[in-house]
């Protein structure tokens, strides 16, 4: 268990969008360096989360605690940028860090797009946008990234190189991350905690913990295959690591 | 009096009403608020007749109701329970019958409503040019200060938050300008045209243009050159000079479409 005190504590926190309830009574604690990945079928309510940490998403009840002075970086799922907005790569990121051209171009060589600074945004691949977003994110010096399926639209190989580019980033940036998935396959290498929510937390701890939790597969039904795939990878990930200890714990449902 | 002298305050204040309209007819265009700047005009109509009734300058009550509406309308999106161009087209539509009945029920007062729907730039003297080129300025100023902040709520207004910029009020920022605006050009165009004059310069700017700024800019220029044109076509052919404003700058925008890039 971590001791340090947490960058980010959501308690009982309840959001309801349009007729439905989005979120119900869910906690969840982030710690510095932590990567935690928040897994669940689609519309289970991970987005309004990571929203809700973020900031972005006004809560029905219960409380959302920041550090005070916490520095945020955000990667959207995607974004809606409309054909007729002439924008390059480098004053997408400008909007984010107006006065730092040099800082700019060290982002995107870090994310290794330095050569699409001059492209219109629009014409750029999934796999590139990502990487701009991870950019703009980047250049906040965050001491959290949001990751909202970072790896969308992103082909196989492209996302393992996603994902070493984010554990080294992590590395050197010492930064939690909070990153959201609905695909067993990306749970990565480096997770510290599986948080699996149905709109409330089903259950959460260590990924070998969590794939011993009867919860985790009703979650998934129909993908055994899938449940299989990430208990292989969770097995060669106890070997790599043994730190954790059986920290999973079994939230009842609501 | 001189052609010139006569010419002159129309001409000025249309050129003011087509400096500002570029930037924010970009706004308009990335934003996709075309419906919602129709809303705002035909609005405008009733606030015109609300403020002939009371006996109010023009310009002050059309303002103010024009931003009231703005207002509402942000708070009204929350609450609809059906799609905002659904509730925009009832409003639109609403507001554009009650003013032209209001204009009509006017007692005493000769109201042109054809100037109103379609524009009396012609008619308009130094007074005139006085408040729009302060509304002119006043928006100018405000985009100016606020451009990143504006720009960034346009792209994503999630990224643009967790960056610290105040997302609500500079999206009720923009709303604002674009009533003030659309409230000054209700004499130029008249209230059934003026968001052509927002969208047809900045559509043409788009292809021209590789910069936000670039585009605000030369949608500037375009919507100026359309005035000048329609006002040299309204007084030799003696059309409407509303209509003929509108006419060129479709024809501007044709034209840029040819342009090689």
């Amino acid at each position: 268990m971590d001791a340090s005190e947490p960058l980010v504590a959501v308690r009982g926190a309840c959001v309801t969008l349009g007729d439905t309830r989005a979120l119900e009574h869910v906690d969840l604690e982030i710690h510095p360096g932590e990567i935690v990945t928040l897994l669940g079928p689609n519309g289970a309510g991970k987005t309004t989360l990571a929203r809700a940490v973020l900031g972005s998403q006004p809560l029905d009840a219960g409380e959302v605690w920041r550090k005070p002075g916490l520095r945020m970086g955000y990667m959207p799922q995607r974004i809606h940028l409309d054909r007729t907005l002439p924008l390059t790569v480098d004053r997408f990121l400008w909007l984010g860090a107006p006065e730092k051209p040099a800082q700019r171009l060290q982002a995107l060589e870090r994310t290794g797009i330095a050569q699409l600074a001059p492209r219109p945004v629009q014409k750029l691949s999934g796999g590139e946008m990502q990487r701009v977003l991870l950019a703009r994110a980047l250049l906040r010096k965050p001491d959290l990234l949001v990751l909202d399926e970072p790896a969308q639209g992103v082909d196989v190989a492209g996302q393992s190189q996603l994902y070493q580019l984010l554990s080294g980033i992590r590395d050197e940036l010492g930064c939690a991350i909070l990153m959201i998935s609905h695909d067993l396959h990306l749970v990565m290498a480096a997770t510290d905690q599986v948080i699996c929510m149905q709109h409330h937390v089903c259950c959460s701890g260590t990924p070998e913990a969590v794939r011993r939790n009867p919860a985790f597969h009703d979650l998934f039904p129909g993908h055994s295959e899938l449940v299989r795939q990430l208990a292989v990878y969770t097995h060669e990930h106890d070997h790599a690591h043994d730190l954790h200890g059986d920290g999973a714990e079994h939230h009842e449902h609501h | 009096m001189s052609t010139i002298e006569l010419l002159l305050p129309p001409l000025l204040a249309g050129l003011a009403v087509a400096l500002v309209a570029g930037p924010m007819g970009a706004f308009v265009i990335w934003r996709r608020m075309a419906f919602f700047g129709d809303t705002l005009a035909h609005g405008a109509l009733l606030g015109a007749a609300a403020g002939i009734a009371a006996g109010v300058a023009l310009y002050p009550s059309v303002v103010a109701f024009s931003m009231a509406l703005a207002l509402l309308l942000v708070l009204l999106q929350r609450q609809f329970p059906l799609p905002t161009d659904t509730l925009l087209g009832i409003v639109s539509h609403t507001t554009l019958a009650a003013g032209v009945i209001a204009v009509s029920l006017l007692p005493g007062v000769q109201v042109d409503l054809f100037a109103f729907l379609f524009g009396d730039l012609l008619a308009v003297g130094w007074p005139d040019v006085a408040w729009l080129a302060g509304g002119a300025l006043v928006i100018l100023t405000l985009l100016t200060l606020r451009w990143r902040e504006l720009l960034s709520i346009t792209v994503d207004e999630d990224m643009a938050r967790v960056e610290g910029v105040p997302v609500t009020t500079t999206r009720i920022l923009l709303m604002l300008m674009l009533a003030l605006l659309i409230a000054g050009a209700i004499r130029t165009v008249g209230v059934l045209l003026i968001t052509s004059l927002l969208i047809i310069p900045a559509a043409g700017a788009r292809r021209l243009s590789q910069t936000p700024e670039q585009m605000a800019a030369l949608a500037s220029v375009l919507g100026m050159v359309a005035v000048c044109g329609g006002l040299t076509l309204s007084w030799f052919a003696d059309t409407p000079v509303g209509p003929s404003i509108v006419v060129t700058a479709a024809a501007v925008f044709v034209a840029s479409l040819a342009v090689n890039r």
